[in-house]
């Protein structure tokens, strides 16, 4: 009723008032949830510098009496020849060759499939495809059998872990690579032949430089979920001088459940702090991977 | 010889997939047979000799075993409180972003940071000093007064606080509902709005069904990941309180790690690979009724 009446200035006003309301809105849900987001991760860092008896009797992450004891705890070892550095080096000894050894085969294979044409290739891409639907917890177990009767458990190069990736094992990256290559256009071999190039210093001259945005995000992907699985190295690893840093945070935090938290915080935290740069030195190929991976091309 | 190398002249590209065919052969094809063979057997590792014992028990075991059913109910449960939690919150906060707001970026980072760490171990031992019964949401709850219960014992919450690292961990589905927000063109929406369509009727009758193959997307992947949990109920509370929290992947692990029951162990993983495939099937199936593909009408 009262909507008639109104003059073209109120309505102006009202509308404009609405967009305030709804844009604050917008604002204030963002920021709560951006909160509940982060305040445990802020926390933690906070916790690693607090006395276990200040740890979780307040809920503000800066601590009263900062102290250095966690970290100075997290540096001595619980035995057994391992402490959180030796786990973290161990980390990285298998990720990069896995990092190295998944590009490379993945980027071959992607090439094979998306450039060329040869006896079976439908069935075989139809096989490659089907394997994104295979879950990894049916293979676990004969996998083990199978390492297990190659002598490879508790090998101390963790070839379990490695020799898999030589292979192109991730379909993810391989479907990923091929979405890519299907954007490239394919004049540029076409004239890299002419000039003499074979099909493989094509792909390294041409192909791979147009691929690398592609390439940068399988790499960083492939860094995070192998530093941090958890299933792998529990299986393959059994000494303890081996034990990568996700099974040393476990045994940290079995070992000290109940007494000593900002023991087992600052490891945790140590653990994860080579993944927190790598993620912040290149979070938009993150955003940008995992975009590309999802939305159909 | 000579008939190798033409057959390799003429099928070149076969040379750049033959390290995945390997591989396919080796670490895919080979164990997921075998897989399939050691679930019809009583085999145990240490007793040579079992993997051919024939026995259909296995199978028989998963409906019939008070625990093996219940980890499927727990494993049910658990997926089917996660995904829709996950993917709601994802889709709501992508909505959100993708006006115009300021400080997309930094936000969107906010948000994703957790999805990207939230694989960790590190992260599963936050979680167990966020949620333990001395914990520090329990000391939240003490300031209000409230005496929360010890989440972590208590049967009725344990699998809800590790749906909660999860959900915790929409960012990823996130990141990619705001990429498909951002290709639904602006012009749909001024024609909406100007059919006097308000901006819950524009979202659910314009946003949502151009967005569905991403929606599709993002429900298959999420389902198989939930389906495999093993991390945070393994390292948070080792399949506790009373069974409550011991997902498939769990005794799966269990009875080939401990008990070296590696029969048992594949027929269980047979069964929850069967549930996980008619389930994508199904979904795949269904995409007719509710998936949008914009090429397919032009």
């Amino acid at each position: 009723m009262t909507n008639n009446s109104l003059t073209i200035e109120q309505a102006q006003a009202k509308i404009k008032r609405r967009r305030i309301i709804s844009v604050t809105v917008r604002y204030i849900v963002l920021i709560v949830v951006g909160i509940i987001m982060l305040y445990p991760l802020i926390w933690m860092v906070g916790a690693t510098f607090k006395t276990n008896a200040e740890i979780f009797t307040t809920l503000n992450p800066i601590p009263k009496n900062p102290t250095l004891q966690g970290y100075k705890d997290a540096m001595e070892s619980y035995g057994g020849n391992i402490n959180i550095w030796k786990a973290l080096l161990n980390t990285y000894s298998y990720v990069i060759p896995e990092v190295v050894f998944t590009v490379i085969s993945s980027v071959l294979t992607a090439y094979g499939f998306a450039r060329f044409k040869f006896k079976g290739h439908d069935f075989l891409f139809t096989c490659m495809m089907a394997m994104l639907f295979l879950p990894q917890v049916v293979l676990n177990v004969p996998q083990y059998i199978m390492f297990n009767k190659f002598g490879w458990v508790g090998s101390k190069l963790y070839l379990p872990l490695i020799v898999p990736t030589l292979f192109a094992t991730e379909t993810y990256f391989i479907f990923m690579l091929i979405q890519f290559l299907r954007n490239i256009p394919k004049e540029m071999e076409e004239a890299a032949a002419i000039d003499g190039c074979n099909s493989f210093t094509t792909l390294i001259k041409v192909i791979v430089p147009m691929l690398m945005p592609a390439i940068v995000s399988c790499a960083l992907f492939k860094f995070m979920w192998s530093s941090n699985d958890f299933m792998g190295p529990l299986l393959y690893v059994n000494t303890p001088a081996k034990y990568p840093a996700t099974i040393f945070v476990k045994l940290s935090m079995d070992a000290d459940t109940g007494f000593n938290w900002n023991r087992v915080l600052a490891i945790s935290l140590i653990s994860i702090l080579p993944n927190i740069c790598v993620f912040f030195a290149a979070q938009n190929q993150f955003v940008e991977g995992i975009s590309a991976g999802g939305v159909k091309g | 010889m000579t008939k190798g190398k033409s057959f390799l002249k003429a099928n070149k590209g076969f040379l750049f997939i033959l390290p995945w065919l390997i591989g396919f052969l080796v670490f895919k094809m080979y164990p997921f047979a075998s897989s399939l063979f050691y679930s019809f057997t009583e085999y145990n590792l240490f007793e040579p000799g079992s993997e051919f014992h024939f026995t259909l028990q296995n199978y028989k075991d998963v409906f019939i075993n008070e625990n093996e059913r219940n980890a499927l109910i727990v494993t049910f449960k658990y997926a089917f409180m996660t995904v829709p939690l996950k993917l709601v919150f994802a889709l709501f906060i992508a909505y959100i972003l993708n006006f115009k707001i300021k400080g997309v970026n930094f936000f969107r980072t906010a948000y994703y940071i957790p999805s990207i760490l939230g694989g960790s171990v590190a992260i599963a031992v936050l979680w167990k000093a966020l949620f333990k019964g001395d914990g520090l949401i329990h000391s939240f709850f003490g300031v209000f007064g409230i005496d929360a219960p010890n989440f972590l014992s208590d049967k009725h919450w344990a699998l809800f606080i590790i749906c909660l690292l999860r959900v915790w961990q929409f960012g990823s589905a996130m990141v990619i509902f705001l990429a498909a927000l951002k290709g639904v063109p602006q012009d749909l929406y001024e024609a909406a709005s100007l059919d006097g369509a308000t901006k819950t009727q524009q979202f659910f009758h314009v946003t949502v069904p151009l967005i569905t193959p991403v929606i599709f997307y993002n429900l298959v992947t999420q389902l198989v990941q939930a389906f495999q949990e093993f991390n945070g109920p393994y390292i948070i509370t080792q399949g506790g309180p009373e069974g409550s929290t011991t997902l498939m992947s769990l005794l799966i692990y269990n009875n080939a790690f401990h008990t070296w029951e590696m029969g048992k162990a594949s027929a269980q993983a047979w069964v929850l690979f069967i549930i996980l495939m008619a389930l994508t099937l199904v979904a795949f199936w269904s995409q007719k009724h509710w998936v949008y593909y914009a090429d397919e009408e032009s």
